[in-house]
């Protein structure tokens, strides 16, 4: 056990630990490969695994304080440091094995990297490295800071973004190094500033260290891979001054501005989040067609060219923001130009169209011959699924967003009134409706078999009633909840404003589990063979496994995703604000292919007899082939 | 047509009688639907044959709310197989019960008993994760130099939620799926077999097979691994140690539990079995007839 040490004699400082020997009676040192500020560090190898060889890398700090107090202050914020480290779960960080403290001295066991820092690389090499291979390192140098900004319960800023703390391993992929372990070590003499010279922007040296210093560092980090200056010998905050091409004519404009913009002198001109730094290098990796040439570990970005040829479309008056429904080969759905149409769904040819006084987003239900939906002219509408013509209206007293749910010879549908109501299906009156107090966009969930109603509101409330309009539970989420909720397996699944997303008991509404998005969503999810999916403002489209809560895949889009993700046989189909309609693979978020729209894609797509009915806000309805 | 005491069964209903299972002998027995829906559980433990000491440590805690609004079984169930060989083993087992059930019953059990509700911050799947944690964490000072598995199944209503590091395990058994195992070993040998550099009856003999990569105790932070489960309509849960798993096989396993009749003898059968396989390590064993 790693924790008892039998006494050792102690050493002085200026020793090394020699190849050979055995630290903390477990790890046979084997080499030194790294040496620098207050650490050490060595190849050694875990003899807990005697039968294979398992290569650890062994940090060692030299606690050099003289007061007993600061000693113990040093080692105590490397523990929580270590800490911090054993928490964090991301291919471009090394895994923490082991930590102790012995005599003055402090060890964290890691994982062994195979491979070169980028200062190594710069020194062992000539001439400037291709744009395409530093823009792939800077995309993953992107992802992984991103992990960090975003972790909980507390955003992990690195503060020593530079070429020697990142590494390239075997696979060629970016691994951070050095987790600031060092910078709690440099005991400040007058004037000394935390972070490493010359990566480091101005704010830092007065020790207001932020995020946006991370994106100063990765942008001065990349200007110096870039024109192989060293920032270190050139005049402080430099990097304004001399652009990247101007050294480096080779080098995109693209990629220039987006190095221009990290470095800015004041924060606030920089990008604000490394997130956006990451989607400008995306941007200007396919500006100059260079993205099918990068390869990236953590996510997929193959941009596949669409050969995809709509079977039809139909344009409308104003943008398509709700989701088509099909009955009788008839597409019913709506428009913001206040309308609801019926297309052939075979061939896309106009059947009626029906005036409501407001915009649709209300996705119609189609029973008995009869299209019921919502309009923002505060009515429920139901009209004759064949004709067009008027049965009846129902008013509420706000727009109705939500969508119906025909269950047990109701509607339900929510109101932006504040309620939810139960309206009989043939006489058209209210049988109850339960109030809120916030607007309801999203489409109640009914659960038949258990009599069980359950919908979300705009103020981050999810009920579950039973059918005599009986309130059973709320849960309350942090901000609004637009979507719907999936009820699957005796759990409810939902997304709420509040970047989480939700799996809740059905019948006690305790949150089993809860996962945390990039940003707020307000997709409906779905659900198939043990995977749910939901999409986020965040732009991903994620696949988490439901019974876990863990992060299966995401798949990357250029634009928020408000859109629901929908699954048809092995596939998953969703929209973007990007314009795109995407086809992806759904165990593992392989894109198939995406279609361009000429606007957003707010709606959920509808897949029918292996046709893809969407709407636009380019104005269309589209039906593509399922390929 | 299992009948405890004061319970009467309800007759059995036209799709019962239908059941396939019934008619051909094989598979669970049918149960009898019980109302209000309840857990009956049992539970076995031996020392073994060729051990001194018990190192295992179980815990087992089963209780129901039945009123008009609500029926809510709730029940807390650990197996814990402290460290052989390493001093400190019985201890470290037997605190990690301790703590995590401590844990679970203040954070998950205590505030669903109040009648205002009030749910907790985090979700179950956190509570439990931070209580295997805690229990993590109590073993640096309570027992330093033991280590333990410990493998937790918490049901709410419908709901099982596992919380699971190291080599005990737990199942889920129906007539439809059998035995189906709900945990990962978390043992050098097994993530040999995940990366296909074993086979599973290669791991079983291997003379290594009981040395973990992950357990409590270790001085290194851990993860357990959670999951949730919907309860099967019908069957059981079974938590163990190695000490049943790894000595009596499976189908065996399976017809000892048909054999029934009660989850407690059950268990009493399943102990005995792997002591009459020779009892190599202890064993523990906790068995949870699910309400139908």
């Amino acid at each position: 056990m790693t924790n008892n040490l039998t006494p050792q004699p102690k050493r002085s400082t200026g020793d090394l630990l020699r190849p050979g020997s055995k630290l903390a009676r477990r790890y046979l040192i084997e080499a030194q490969i790294g040496m620098g500020g207050m650490s050490t560090v060595y190849k050694a190898r875990d003899m807990h695994f005697p039968n294979v060889v398992k290569w650890v890398a062994v940090k060692e700090m030299v606690n050099q304080a003289r007061d007993p107090l600061v000693r113990k202050t040093i080692v105590r914020n490397f523990e929580r440091e270590a800490n911090i480290l054993a928490t964090l779960h991301h291919p471009a960080i090394p895994r923490i094995f082991d930590y102790f403290t012995e005599d003055n001295r402090s060890y964290l066991v890691l994982e062994f990297v195979d491979g070169t820092d980028l200062e190594a690389l710069l020194n062992q090499t000539q001439g400037f490295f291709p744009e395409e291979q530093v823009l792939g390192w800077a995309i993953e140098l992107c992802d992984v800071l991103e992990y960090l900004h975003n972790h909980k319960p507390e955003p992990i800023v690195f503060r020593d973004i530079k070429p020697s703390n990142i590494m390239i391993n075997q696979y060629g992929r970016v691994v951070l190094v050095d987790f600031g372990i060092a910078k709690h070590f440099q005991v400040g003499q007058k004037g000394t500033m935390i972070g490493t010279e010359g990566y480091a922007p101005p704010e830092q040296y007065r020790g207001e260290a932020s995020h946006l210093s991370d994106i100063y560092a990765v942008g001065a980090t990349l200007h110096h891979l870039l024109t192989r200056k060293d920032p270190r010998m050139e005049a402080p905050f430099y990097f304004s001054d001399v652009p990247v091409r101007k050294v480096n004519p080779s080098v995109s404009p693209e990629l220039e501005a987006v190095i221009a913009t990290a470095v800015q002198y004041n924060p606030e001109d920089r990008f604000q989040s490394i997130a956006d730094m990451r989607d400008a290098l995306v941007q200007a990796a396919k500006k100059t067609g260079m993205l099918a040439t990068i390869s990236l570990g953590t996510r997929n970005i193959q941009a596949v060219p669409s050969d995809i040829q709509p079977k039809w479309k139909f344009e409308c008056e104003d943008e398509v923001r709700g989701s088509a429904n099909i009955a009788n080969n008839t597409v019913y759905v709506g428009c913001y130009d206040n309308n609801l149409y019926a297309l052939n769904a075979e061939n896309g040819d106009f059947l009626w169209k029906y005036p409501t006084e407001g915009g649709i987003v209300s996705k119609p239900a189609i029973h008995d011959n009869y299209v019921f939906f919502g309009s923002e002219d505060y009515r429920v509408h139901v009209v004759s699924a064949r004709t067009g013509k008027l049965i009846w209206t129902y008013y509420t007293d706000g727009a109705v967003r939500s969508s119906p749910f025909i269950a047990e010879g109701h509607i339900f549908i929510g109101s932006d009134d504040g309620y939810l109501h139960a309206i009989n299906l043939v006489s058209g009156r209210r049988a109850w409706k339960i109030e809120t107090g916030a607007p309801i966009r999203s489409t109640p969930f009914v659960h038949v078999a258990d009599e069980t109603i359950y919908f979300g509101t705009e103020d981050g409330m999810m009920y579950c009633a039973d059918f005599r309009g009986q309130i059973r539970w709320r849960f309350r989420a942090k901000r609004g909840i637009t979507g719907s909720a999936l009820v699957s397996d005796g759990i409810v699944y939902f997304g709420a404003k509040d970047s989480m997303f939700y799996a809740l008991d059905a019948q006690t509404g305790w949150v089993i589990w809860r996962f945390r998005l990039g940003k707020a969503t307000i997709s409906t999810p779905a659900i198939a063979e043990g995977l749910v999916f939901t999409g986020s403002v965040d732009g991903n489209i994620y696949a988490l496994d439901a019974r876990s809560s863990k992060e299966v895949w995401r798949f990357q889009t250029e634009n928020q995703v408000t859109s629901s993700p929908v699954i048809y046989k092995d596939s998953l189909y969703c929209g973007s604000a990007d314009q795109n309609l995407y086809c992806l693979e759904y165990r593992t978020g392989r894109l198939r292919w995406q279609y361009p729209t000429g606007g957003p894609i707010t709606g959920t797509p509808l897949v029918y007899n292996d046709t893809v009915f969407v709407g636009s806000f380019d104005h269309f309805v589209y039906a593509l082939p399922v390929a | 047509m299992q009948q405890t005491g004061e319970l009467v069964t309800a007759p059995l209903s036209p799709d019962q009688l239908s059941n396939p299972a019934f008619a051909s002998g094989d598979g669970l027995p049918l149960m009898p639907t019980l109302e209000p829906r309840q857990l009956i559980v049992g539970c076995g433990q031996s020392v073994g044959r060729q051990r001194q000491q018990n190192q295992d440590s179980i815990y087992i805690f089963t209780s129901l709310l039945a009123s008009n609004n609500a029926q809510i079984p709730i029940g807390i169930y650990i197996v814990a197989d402290g460290m052989g060989g390493h001093e400190d083993g019985d201890v470290a087992s037997e605190v990690a019960c301790r703590v995590l059930s401590e844990y679970l019953i203040r954070h998950l059990y205590l505030p669903l008993l109040h009648p205002d509700q009030e749910p907790p911050e985090q979700s179950i799947q956190e509570i439990l994760q931070t209580g295997v944690q805690e229990a993590n964490s109590a073993l640096h000072k309570a027992a330093p130099k033991g280590g333990t598995t410990l493998t937790t199944g918490v049901i709410i209503g419908r709901q099982l939620t596992i919380a699971h590091v190291g080599d005990s395990r737990a199942y889920l058994i129906t007539t439809e799926h059998g035995m189906e195992l709900i945990t990962r070993d978390h043992s050098m040998v097994n993530k040999l077999v995940e990366m296909g550099q074993l086979t599973a009856a290669e791991a079983s003999e291997h003379p290594q097979r009981n040395v973990l990569y992950r357990a409590l105790g270790q001085g290194e932070p851990l993860e357990a691994e959670v999951a949730t489960y919907t309860l099967p309509k019908s069957g059981y849960l079974m938590l163990c140690s190695d000490g049943l798993w790894g000595v009596v096989q499976a189908d065996e396993i399976q017809r000892i539990i048909s054999a029934g009749p009660t989850p407690a003898e059950i268990c009493q059968n399943l102990v005995a079995a792997a002591n009459q396989a020779g009892g190599p390590d202890n064993i523990s064993v906790i068995l949870v007839q699910l309400p139908t």
